[in-house]
């Protein structure tokens, strides 16, 4: 077995040609991806594995919001500053090499429209940087900052939630720091090892006073994005690093938004409901899609969009339609945000329930670490997803879709708890 | 460092002893020591500046060329090795820099403390790491300083505290570090290094007022390359006077391309450190030829003149070459002979590099926690449990 996934390194190494994230033409991990996704079609199922642990799933072209251009994730990004700096004159961003496009290149051409007033370089110092934030928010401009790695925004973790989560309660709503917005990228990408692949929602989701929204495509981040910043509240907003090149879509060119604390239901099902967000959405289509094939079982995936405050009612709906959830998140299970779902849902929906809630991760309870460790080894355990998809085919087989007792009786859902706790398998 | 370099030295004279004898023969002919007179550092809060007129042996001229030009190979395969993707992740290549660590392990000893940035090939082998377990550990293989688990940003060794991935988030440490040397009373000081662009972070003044505040034996360097990232330190900086920024911590700027000012200025911090006077700062200008890290290819902020400029008149290597070759010191046929047997000392850590295996999966889930039995570990899926040892 142990040889078995060394091979599977070393074939991952040498068929992928992922170079590392950062500033100029080099960051191309994502183009690479793309470059490999149709190529790889033709190759074996083993082999395809190797190129993502996702394969994005664009939306179908929306044209309610006017004419539409293909940008990857980054260029919709950079669309929707450039829709707020053109409508908004006391609009601002800055930011760790924004000035010249920043790392990912989110900010390409922002300073040259719009001069270097606007867009400008901070020096590497991050609390400073949302410090800053929050005193240009208070006073009335359009605040967006950069953080230019989500691993980096622990520096300024208590400007975030001492001081502009807690501004507006604090002076009795004489202040506030609504006009913030933070951006980082964030999630793994592959090779990022320890300080360039954490997924830290779950930290911030934890303090009432900020908002936090992860997009799961170019489409929704400009929608989303463009929200945030007109949303009167601070909000940090993540993108997830992986989709910058690597996803694509027919974007609107103009301005619009779309509602934040509000989940989308991105495909209808009956029998599960699966919620996760950012890329994990597309592993989760790929889970539905499989569980739809191989067991004939109807899935529901909802896309959380908005972490804090999230949408209960859409999720807890569609529980009480399947009596069955799944979570699933790149962040480490203890602790993470599928937790609070799961406590949320259980509470709402006891008596829907048909099987214990299932909170699952990319990787496992320690995968931030893991992923610290060799680049290798992290690009294994992404690469793992095929056994992290027969994990859930386990989990179907485990609690199979049932809607009524043999007996025609409902299945309690304390049962099932039960059983989660006595068996040797959890 | 002297024993860190003789060590390098004995080893390779073992290896080529036959080639060591016919040389001594010609080596009675050089001159065994030389004074130079060595740029003067400016100086903030002290009442004397480290001395300019400063002697150098024969010996120390070569261990200096030999670590260097060492160091100058390994990132240079480094950069080769990162663009066949043998090298994966991120990788921040020292070169350019190289009179920064030799020079200040040059003016401390062994058994003082040391810790860095991300920055941190080099100072691994001037610290006791071997060319080898550095490569390895780029590689991530099991050979690995880190047991191939750290990559490029995480290699410690003895009194080398890392490889840290944070900007300025080791100084805090090294000024705890400081902290243990008084309070063992041990006479030993803590290095703690940052860049130009970490020098802008918050924690360096607190690390700064509590070194100040307790009078800590320590020495704070900014390797001020000129460019944080992406941005010039006059676009990021209020004030470019590094050394001055402690405010009440005494200063030092130096030349950090000269191996030597770099290596009185470290003896003078040190003495100053020792002596019980607290903490003092330096300020080493310096340049790095590659980019930040190896997906920047590092000519988008600044010019390709300027990169050659600094390479042609004050490159750290040629300067102690030119010193050697002009004092009469050591021949061109002598230095060529340190070049070959340090390319041929990188070719085989590369290739040890390359053919070593990878950590094994067993070893994936180790020291998370301090545990006495081995705690399991949840794997990919929920049922696959995972060892973990520590």
């Amino acid at each position: 077995m142990a040889a078995a996934a060394r091979f599977f390194i070393r074939g991952a190494n040498s068929k992928l040609s992922i170079t590392a994230i950062g500033t100029g033409s080099q960051c191309s991990f994502g183009a690479t991806l793309v470059k490999l996704s149709p190529s790889s079609n033709s190759r074996t199922k083993s082999q395809r594995r190797h190129a993502a642990h996702f394969t994005f799933q664009p939306d179908p072209e929306q044209t309610q919001y006017g004419p539409t251009q293909k940008m990857n994730l980054f260029q919709s990004v950079t669309s929707a500053l450039d829709n707020t700096l053109a409508n908004d004159p006391t609009a601002v961003i800055f930011g760790e090499d924004v000035a010249f496009g920043g790392v990912f290149r989110c900010t390409v051409g922002l300073r040259d429209k719009y001069g270097k007033d606007r867009v400008f370089n901070t020096p590497l110092c991050e609390q400073g940087i949302v410090g800053f934030g929050i005193g240009a928010a208070v006073a009335g401009a359009t605040a967006i900052a950069e953080i230019q790695f989500a691993d980096y925004i622990y520096p300024a973790f208590d400007q975030i939630v001492n001081e502009a989560a807690k501004y507006r309660y604090r002076s009795g709503n004489l202040f506030d720091c609504g006009n913030l917005t933070i951006r980082a990228p964030w999630g793994c990408v592959g090779h990022g090892s320890l300080y360039h692949s954490q997924s830290p929602e779950a930290f911030f989701a934890h303090c009432p006073g900020i908002k936090v929204v992860i997009p799961r495509s170019p489409v929704q981040a400009k929608g989303l994005l463009l929200s945030c910043i007109a949303d009167q509240n601070p909000c940090i907003f993540f993108e997830p690093k992986i989709l910058y090149r690597a996803a694509v879509e027919q974007v609107p060119v103009e301005s619009y938004t779309i509602p934040l604390s509000q989940a989308d239901i991105v495909q209808e099902g009956s029998d599960v409901t699966l919620v996760a967000w950012g890329t994990q959405i597309h592993v989760m289509r790929e889970v539905a899609n499989m569980a739809q094939e191989k067991l004939g079982v109807s899935c529901e995936v909802i896309d959380l969009q908005t972490i804090l405050p999230w949408d209960v009612e859409t999720v807890c709906k569609s529980v009480v339609k399947t009596g069955r959830l799944l979570i699933s998140h790149e962040a480490p299970i203890t602790g993470g945000f599928a937790a609070e779902i799961s406590s949320s849902v259980q509470e709402e929906c006891f008596l829907n329930l048909e099987a214990p809630i299932k909170d699952d991760q990319l990787l496992n309870p320690v995968s931030q670490l893991l992923v610290s460790l060799n680049p290798r080894l992290s690009t294994f355990l992404l690469r793992s997803s095929y056994q992290w998809r027969s994990a859930r085919k386990r989990h179907f087989v485990d609690h199979p879709i049932r809607k009524q007792h043999p007996d025609g009786l409902h299945v309690p859902s304390v049962f099932c708890i039960l059983k989660t706790v006595t068996s040797p398998l959890h | 460092m002297l024993t860190n370099i003789s060590n390098v030295l004995r080893a390779t004279a073992q290896r080529n002893g036959a080639v060591a004898l016919v040389s001594a023969r010609t080596y009675a002919d050089f001159t065994t020591e030389a004074s130079f007179e060595i740029k003067k550092c400016d100086i903030h809060k002290l009442e004397e500046a480290p001395a300019t007129q400063v002697v150098m042996t024969r010996d120390e001229g070569l261990q200096y060329y030999r670590v260097m030009q060492t160091i100058r190979r390994m990132e240079l395969k480094a950069d080769q090795l990162y663009k066949q993707k043998i090298i994966r992740g991120f990788c921040h290549l020292y070169d350019g820099q190289e009179a920064c660590a030799v020079g200040i392990e040059a003016g401390i000893n062994l058994t003082d403390h040391l810790i860095t940035a991300y920055r941190a090939h080099g100072y691994t082998y001037t610290r006791g790491g071997t060319v080898k377990q550095i490569m390895a550990e780029l590689t991530g293989r099991r050979g690995g300083i880190a047991k191939g688990k750290g990559g490029s940003m995480h290699m410690y060794t003895k009194n080398f505290y890392g490889g840290n991935g944070i900007v300025g988030a080791q100084v805090p440490l090294g000024a705890g570090v400081a902290l243990a040397c008084k309070y063992l009373e041990n006479n030993q000081v803590s290095v703690s290094l940052y860049g130009d662009g970490a020098a802008n972070q918050g924690q360096i003044f607190e690390a700064y007022n509590m070194a100040a505040l307790w009078k800590l034996p320590a020495i704070f360097i900014c390797e001020n390359n000129r460019y944080g990232m992406g941005t010039s330190v006059e676009r990021s900086a209020a004030s470019t006077d590094y050394y001055k920024r402690g405010d009440y911590i005494s200063g030092l700027r130096v030349d950090g391309m000269d191996v030597l000012c770099v290596r009185e200025a470290t003896k003078f911090a040190a003495d100053h450190c020792r002596a019980g006077k607290g903490p003092i700062l330096m300020e080493l200008q310096t340049y790095r030829y590659h980019g930040h890290s190896m997906s920047d290819p590092g000519v988008s902020y600044r010019t390709r003149e300027e990169i050659q400029e600094v390479r042609g008149k004050s490159d750290p290597i040629s300067l102690l070459k030119d010193r050697m070759l002009s004092n009469n010191m050591a021949s061109i046929e002598e230095l060529k002979e340190i070049d070959v047997s340090v390319r041929k000392e990188i070719e085989d850590a590369a290739q040890f590099a390359t053919t070593d295996p990878e950590p094994p999966l067993e070893e994936l889930c180790n020291h998370i926690f301090y545990n006495d039995s081995p705690m399991e570990v949840r794997g990919t899926n929920p049922w696959t449990k995972l060892k973990s040892v520590s």
